[in-house]
């Protein structure tokens, strides 16, 4: 970019006043949530690059409303963090505006369901700048969207989202289940030359691991799913909020015998066909599990790839264990609605075990 | 301003002003408001220094430029060579205006009708027009000529510039952008979102909306019920201005002076430039069928080039010899546009995966390697014509690279 060097300069110059001290967080292992990860790698990476700029409603003063922009206007000013009007388009489109001028900006939206004024911007200009000018306007943006339900959240604050975005070509589309990988992906997304769509479990905010935060996770790049349990019975393919109860399922799986394999894809764009279809010609089935709705949601887009890439592996249809098919439930229903450890059983059960007898499969 | 003058209101028991009682406008909206005529230099006693005089004259020659480009480009579309023009015939002092008011570091924000101003900037007209033609998206790299891609979806591109402007101001860089949509366009909500922000942000953007009467047929009626477009500009804190948008130096003017505004932290201003769409919305529209002829004479009379042309030969500040010049120069120029658009367009199929991400994901690559191996079937022995097809295509593509490098640097000469 023609202005890499004023914005060199400039950032030297805007050093100094409005830059408070936080106390270090001691070094060594301790026990972190996702949100404190997530703000963590925010911190870390406006501290290495005075060109990445987080806007967003309510994250200055606030912290956001789930804190995970805690302490970032005290530290780098409101000109780095900033609490701008109260609409999702205007957001989108003026930080569309600063990566077109060559900044990072890291966007947040504050739930999932609030995103959508921003869909056209996103579409129409963030997803597409790249290829209408040839390459000459990279578009180096992240968006936050906290997503998904289980949090006992009143209408509109729990959509799963992630489908209409993987739907448009040009974005990356990736959502971190662990607490390690929530920091290393975010750092990624925003080193990241092309926009990505970064979803956060908002249900898994406050799940803990015991991280050493001094010495940053380092992450696998984009594409790349994460083999999460080992098994042999069937693979259970999932991202994001419903791991941790895929994992649950695998552990109450073993009473009936079953040792499930648990994928997590970690990136649903880039899609990674290559470990999903090994991890299916290893155990010759699969249950794809998500909140999303299930109809055009992302489990028909994986069960296609699986079905075309590895038909000959399968001793049954790949199933899917997903939301159903109706606008998000209120708070008082959601359970209903959600994939729970009973209904990924009951899924792995008509995986057509009886076809490992008469065609030779192995248990 | 009655509201201005309130004191904080104390109850009976002298007890503390109620919080409503204190409340008072944050801003004066008076000195926001635009004035009730619009602002016009052609045809008043306004006194010419030389400075300025050359400025008339520069508009005029670019004016009479920007009308036969219109007009070329509309012919394009005629023969093909065009899959649309929407035509800014009769708003050309608007589009040149814009262009001229900023300096070489300011940014253009423009819609699908300000190609002639993306022109009038220094962006080369075929790269102008490869949108309208089809052979790729907008294609043209916005750094060089600091003119954004063109923005088809109605506004959106207004909080584009109000961001890039922002950004600019953080990073302690003297640019500003000039955004420009129509009176459609101020329906949107982004346009809204856009005045918003810069507002709040002070950002150094100048937007300039064009109201030349109609959104494809709908006309300003039943877009809006406010006194005029320019009075929004209240509503969010900044000043609007209110021109003749067919007055090519009052456009200048006002835009010059909101620039300079801007450029000085001033903040955004709101421009109303009052003109009318005298062509068809595009080549594949049927005006008749929402206006009459007799609504449309009035303003070919009060046609941009021709009133700028009365007032400068009443002054005389225009020869014959001057005006023939200006007309053959726009001559020579819609025959190089029509030679260069005459020549086909450079296609590669294979561009096609080349700019979706900074690297292409494993499913583009093998949706590359389909469409390669599909080209390659049709260049098999025995398909007609196709033998060679891509060296054949490789030396097309070295020739048409120079071709246009010649072009420009012609152009850029001119």
């Amino acid at each position: 970019m023609t202005t890499a060097t004023s914005a060199a300069s400039a950032g030297a110059r805007r050093e100094g006043p409005g830059r408070t001290e936080r106390p270090r967080r001691p070094a060594g292992p301790a026990p972190t949530t996702m949100a404190q990860a997530i703000n963590r790698a925010l911190r870390d990476a406006m501290a290495e690059d005075d060109t990445v700029h987080v806007l967003g409603e309510d994250v200055g003063a606030l912290g956001g409303v789930f804190r995970v922009t805690d302490g970032l206007t005290a530290e780098f000013g409101e000109d780095r963090c900033t609490d701008t009007p109260l609409a999702e388009a205007g957001i989108l489109g003026t930080a569309t505006g600063m990566a077109m001028y060559g900044l990072r900006p890291v966007v947040e939206m504050q739930f999932d369901a609030f995103a959508y004024p921003a869909f056209e911007q996103l579409v129409s200009h963030v997803a597409r700048m790249r290829n209408r000018t040839r390459g000459a306007l990279p578009m180096p943006l992240t968006i936050r969207i906290p997503y998904g339900g289980g949090i006992g959240g009143v209408e509109h604050h729990s959509d799963s989202s992630e489908a209409y975005y993987m739907a448009t070509p040009g974005l990356h589309v990736v959502t971190p289940a662990t607490v390690a990988d929530a920091y290393g992906m975010l750092r990624r997304a925003i080193a990241s030359d092309d926009p990505v769509v970064f979803l956060e479990p908002k249900r898994l905010y406050w799940s803990k691991e015991t991280l050493d935060l001094s010495e940053p996770p380092r992450t696998e790049p984009f594409g790349r799913a994460a083999v999460r349990r080992a098994g042999t019975s069937a693979t259970l393919i999932t991202y994001g909020p419903s791991l941790p109860v895929c994992l649950e399922a695998a552990e109450a799986a073993r009473e009936e015998g079953w040792e499930l394999e648990v994928l997590d894809l970690r990136t649903l764009v880039p899609f990674d066909d290559e470990t999903v279809c090994a991890a299916v010609r290893r155990t010759g089935r699969a249950v794809v599990v998500h909140e999303a709705t299930g109809f055009a949601g992302p489990g028909a887009e994986i069960a296609a790839r699986i079905t075309e890439r590895c038909f000959h592996h399968l001793q049954a249809p790949v199933l899917r264990v997903t939301g159903f098919d109706i606008p998000y439930p209120p708070p008082m229903l959601e359970k209903h609605h959600l994939p729970g450890v009973d209904r990924i059983l009951d899924a792995v059960a008509r995986l057509q075990w009886e076809s490992q007898y008469t065609e030779g499969g192995t248990p | 301003m009655t509201v201005l003058e309130q004191t904080p209101g104390r109850d009976d028991s002298g007890a503390r002003p109620t919080p409503t009682a204190a409340w008072r406008p944050r801003t004066d909206p008076a000195a926001l408001l635009p004035d009730e005529t619009p602002f016009r230099l052609l045809g008043t006693s306004a006194r010419l220094d030389k400075e300025r005089k050359e400025l008339w004259r520069e508009l005029y020659r670019r004016l009479v430029h920007g009308r036969r480009y219109n007009q070329q480009a509309t012919a394009l579309t005629k023969q093909g060579r065009l899959a649309v023009y929407p035509s800014s015939t009769g708003q050309e002092a608007c589009e040149v205006a814009a262009a001229l008011a900023l300096s070489e570091q300011d940014w253009l924000f423009p819609s699908y009708r300000d190609t002639l101003a993306a022109v009038a900037r220094g962006l080369d007209p075929v790269q102008a027009l490869t949108l309208l033609r089809g052979d790729w998206h907008t294609g043209y790299d916005p750094r060089e000529t600091r003119v954004a891609p063109l923005s088809t979806p109605l506004a959106t591109q207004l909080p584009h510039a109000v961001g890039l402007a922002h950004a600019a101001r953080l990073r302690g860089d003297d640019v500003v952008a000039l955004a420009m949509v129509g009176d459609g366009g101020t329906s949107e909500g982004d346009f809204h979102e856009a005045l918003n922000f810069a507002a709040v942000w002070k950002a150094p953007v100048v937007f300039l909306v064009q109201n030349n009467g109609f959104a494809i047929s709908v006309p300003l009626a039943k877009q809006t019920a406010a006194p005029s477009i320019a009075h929004k500009a209240v509503g969010y804190g900044m000043p609007g201005r209110l021109v003749d948008g067919n007055d090519a130096p009052a456009v200048h003017q006002v835009l010059a002076e909101a620039v300079e505004r801007a450029r000085s932290g001033g903040g955004p201003t709101l421009v109303e430039a009052l003109t009318y769409r005298v062509e068809a919305h595009t080549n594949a529209d049927d005006a008749t069928r929402y206006r009459s002829d007799d609504e449309v004479a009035p303003w070919r009379e009060h046609d941009p080039v021709r009133v700028l042309e009365r007032e400068l030969r009443q002054r005389r500040l225009l020869t014959d010899a001057e005006a023939e010049e200006a007309a053959a120069d726009a001559e020579r120029m819609a025959a190089r546009l029509r030679d260069r658009m005459n020549a086909e367009p450079l296609l590669d199929p294979r561009d096609l995966f080349a700019h979706v991400y900074a690297e292409p994901t494993t499913q583009l690559r093998e949706q590359d390697a389909m469409l390669r191996a599909e080209l390659a079937a049709e260049d098999e022995p025995g398909e007609p014509g196709a033998a060679g097809h891509d060296h054949q295509h490789d030396q097309q593509h070295e020739r048409e690279h120079q071709h246009e490098h010649q072009h420009q640097d012609q152009e850029r000469a001119a």
